[in-house]
């Protein structure tokens, strides 16, 4: 049975967490994440989970880190900032395949930036948070349900693909109080993805034997299953390398198990991966905006609508690796393409990548404020 | 019965990468016979190291291990200990790695008293990237990141610990293997943060151009600056000035962070009440 719930979109962040049952959280205070950290610090202890706030970001995701190494479901949350302090750390779970989800609220930067107010600036550093190549999983919510829901699917992501998963609030959405329905409890419960064990012969076990494209097999440790956990260069038993092929494999491994598996099968797991809404065949102008900015952009379309211009909009859900085939499919459709996000451009640059074109009416803003459907109206007309 | 160390490392790896005199085999060999006084499982034991040459001790123990970031590594273990606190972890770090790139943490996991046990392998130098100073070179050696000479004044690692509360502190030498392993199993057997400062050699990089270029000459520089706790303590206060006393250091029973978080789930599952000021020996 689906749950009606009053709340704001940082607890149901954490309420998400909770109902897929990861038991440890890790984080440091920071606005306007904070609310993830109490929720979590009254919700795990009731089940026995754990939760400790470290003594600086970079602790906040190394002890989150080790809970997931030792084999539990792990998360941490922050904003912008602790994000560039964590980023080290986020490398050592890229290579190393340890899950862990990241709760990113967005706040204005660079820097100190906006602490209380909103942005999207952040969509660039997900993509790439740390030094090297990898690939990156990030997930924007745009709505309550969506906090939840994002979040759920991250621990899902995070644990199937044994990697770090972003999930991306922002200020407004986090902050934001009001009525959310979650989808049925059993359900959610019954749809847990663990993350993969072996149960071969323990002196057969190699945990980074994997197949190109495919993910490390990571047991929890004290069972038995011994073996070396390092952000070096490794080969399949985990061990420290620097042979060439195997670094070369690592490396597409590592992007190859995220983006080409996204590719080949159009997403990484049976979840929408975008929204339309009134997205018609017909359509003179089509919006695409995500997260918090895709509510005014949905209100902006009605407006159009009632203004004789046809407008639909494409909500972008996973923004890496990005919804890239119906992108381009839209791309190709429709003549006029308008783009809406709270930064200077981020994500702009990989629809003139996916589309090919670059002929878009824009509004980018990086004050810290909700952008005005009746803005983004105006701005549209202008392409008329 | 000569021990038999092979159970206990990952003899495919064997020869380390240590130089030959390192210190780090040294501690490594103790380390392994205080475990086997302790007689853990090995299945149970989790080392976690960092960056430096101490980092390749986790490679070489037959164990559960972990070999992290530059600093991190406590903030790492705390992880691992919290999630699974019936494990035995060890964490091994440099005197870089611990006490300036991880000092923070270095601190903060004295103050939680959470059960892990750190050995900090001090050889006053980093080593790995080839002589440049750390926070326990002392002043007026030549690195080559401090080309005329060291004005850095120098840290007292245990005194870092004391003030931040570890609740065991101890410091030993490699000059001695056998205190070293009792001071092991001393600290394994301690439930709370046991800090333990073993004082090592690099004569390869430290030495060399201190005039002390062999592992003996290095050595008998590190005996030069100890001395046992009694002794250091009927010492003048300009003598001690020049001396780090050996031994136990601190010992004290405290409440440990995986019991007093038992106590968090007790009062989240209502089977006591809020934690208040009374439940501590200590106010403030």
């Amino acid at each position: 049975m689906a749950r009606e719930v009053i709340s704001t979109g940082n607890q149901l962040s954490a309420l998400a967490a909770f109902d897929v049952e990861c038991m440890f959280f890790g984080g440091y205070p920071i606005t306007p994440s904070s609310e993830v950290m109490h929720e979590m610090s009254d919700l795990l202890p009731t089940v026995g989970g754990k939760f400790i706030q470290m003594e600086d970001e970079i602790a906040g995701i190394s002890v989150a880190l080790g809970a997931s190494m030792a084999g539990t479901k792990s998360m941490t949350a922050t904003s912008g900032p602790g994000i560039s302090l964590k980023a080290e750390q986020i490398g050592l779970a890229f290579i190393a395949e340890i899950p862990l989800v990241i709760v990113n609220v967005m706040r204005g930067g660079p820097s100190t930036g906006l602490p209380t107010r909103v942005s999207q600036a952040d969509i660039g550093q997900a993509q790439y948070p740390t030094h090297g190549d990898y690939a990156s999983i990030t997930l924007c919510a745009g709505s309550l349900d969506e906090c939840y829901t994002e979040t759920v699917r991250g621990f899902n992501l995070a644990e199937q693909y044994m990697t770090p998963v972003f999930v991306l609030l922002d200020e407004t959405v986090g902050h934001m109080h009001g009525k959310a329905v979650l989808p049925d409890l059993e359900e959610i419960k019954a749809n847990i993805v663990r993350r993969k064990r072996y149960d071969g012969p323990k002196e057969d076990y190699k945990p980074y034997k994997a197949e190109m494209n495919e993910a490390a097999v990571l047991n929890p440790m004290f069972e038995g299953h011994r073996y070396h956990i390092t952000g070096l260069h490794h080969g399949e038993t985990g061990f420290p390398t620097e042979d060439a092929e195997q670094c070369q494999f690592n490396i597409a491994r590592l992007v190859g198990k995220i983006n080409t598996v996204a590719a080949e099968n159009d997403g990484l797991d049976d979840l929408a991966d975008y929204e339309e809404f009134m997205l018609d065949d017909d359509c003179d102008v089509v919006l695409i905006a995500y997260g918090s900015i895709s509510r005014g952009a949905k209100e902006a379309v009605v407006k159009l609508r009632a203004d004789g211009i046809k407008a639909g909009l494409f909500r972008p859900i996973m923004l890496w690796p990005s919804p890239a085939k119906r992108m381009k499919e839209i791309g190709d459709k429709y003549k006029n393409i308008f783009v809406t996000e709270l930064n200077m451009g981020q994500y702009l640059k990989e629809i003139e990548r996916v589309m090919g074109r670059s002929d878009f009416g824009t509004l980018h803003k990086a004050n810290g404020r909700p952008i005005a459907p009746l803005e983004m109206v105006a701005k549209v007309k202008e392409m008329f | 019965m000569a021990f038999n160390y092979d159970q206990y490392l990952r003899v495919e790896k064997m020869p380390t990468l240590w130089c030959w005199g390192c210190g780090d085999g040294v501690i490594l060999k103790a380390c392994i016979r205080a475990i086997e006084k302790m007689e853990w499982d090995m299945d149970k034991v989790c080392v976690v190291s960092g960056i430096g040459c101490s980092g390749r001790f986790s490679s070489y123990i037959n164990c559960n291990t972990v070999h992290t970031t530059h600093g991190r590594t406590i903030a790492y273990a705390t992880g691992v200990k919290l999630t699974r606190p019936d494990a035995h972890v060890i964490v091994v770090a440099g005197d870089g790695d611990a006490l300036a790139i991880g000092g923070n943490h270095t601190i903060h996991g004295c103050r939680r008293n959470i059960d892990l046990n750190f050995i900090l392998i001090n050889n006053f130098i980093y080593g790995l990237t080839n002589s440049q100073i750390s926070p326990t070179t002392p002043q007026g050696m030549w690195c080559v990141s401090a080309q005329n000479g060291n004005i850095d004044p120098t840290f007292d690692a245990c005194k870092l610990a004391i003030g931040a509360g570890a609740t065991f502190v101890a410091r030993e030498t490699m000059l001695d293997p056998k205190k070293l392993e009792k001071i092991f199993v001393k600290g394994f057997s301690h439930k709370g943060f046991s800090f333990m400062d073993i004082m090592s050699n690099c004569h390869i990089n430290l030495g060399r151009k201190n005039k002390m270029a062999s592992a003996m000459e290095n050595l008998e520089w590190i005996d030069s600056i100890t001395t046992p706790l009694k002794k250091w303590e009927a010492l003048s206060p300009e003598e001690q000035m020049n001396k780090f006393p050996t031994g136990v250091l601190r010992e004290v029973q405290q409440a440990e962070y995986c019991d007093m978080y038992d106590m968090v789930i007790a009062a989240a599952q209502g089977k006591r009440g809020k934690i208040t000021q009374d439940d501590f020996a200590k106010k403030i």
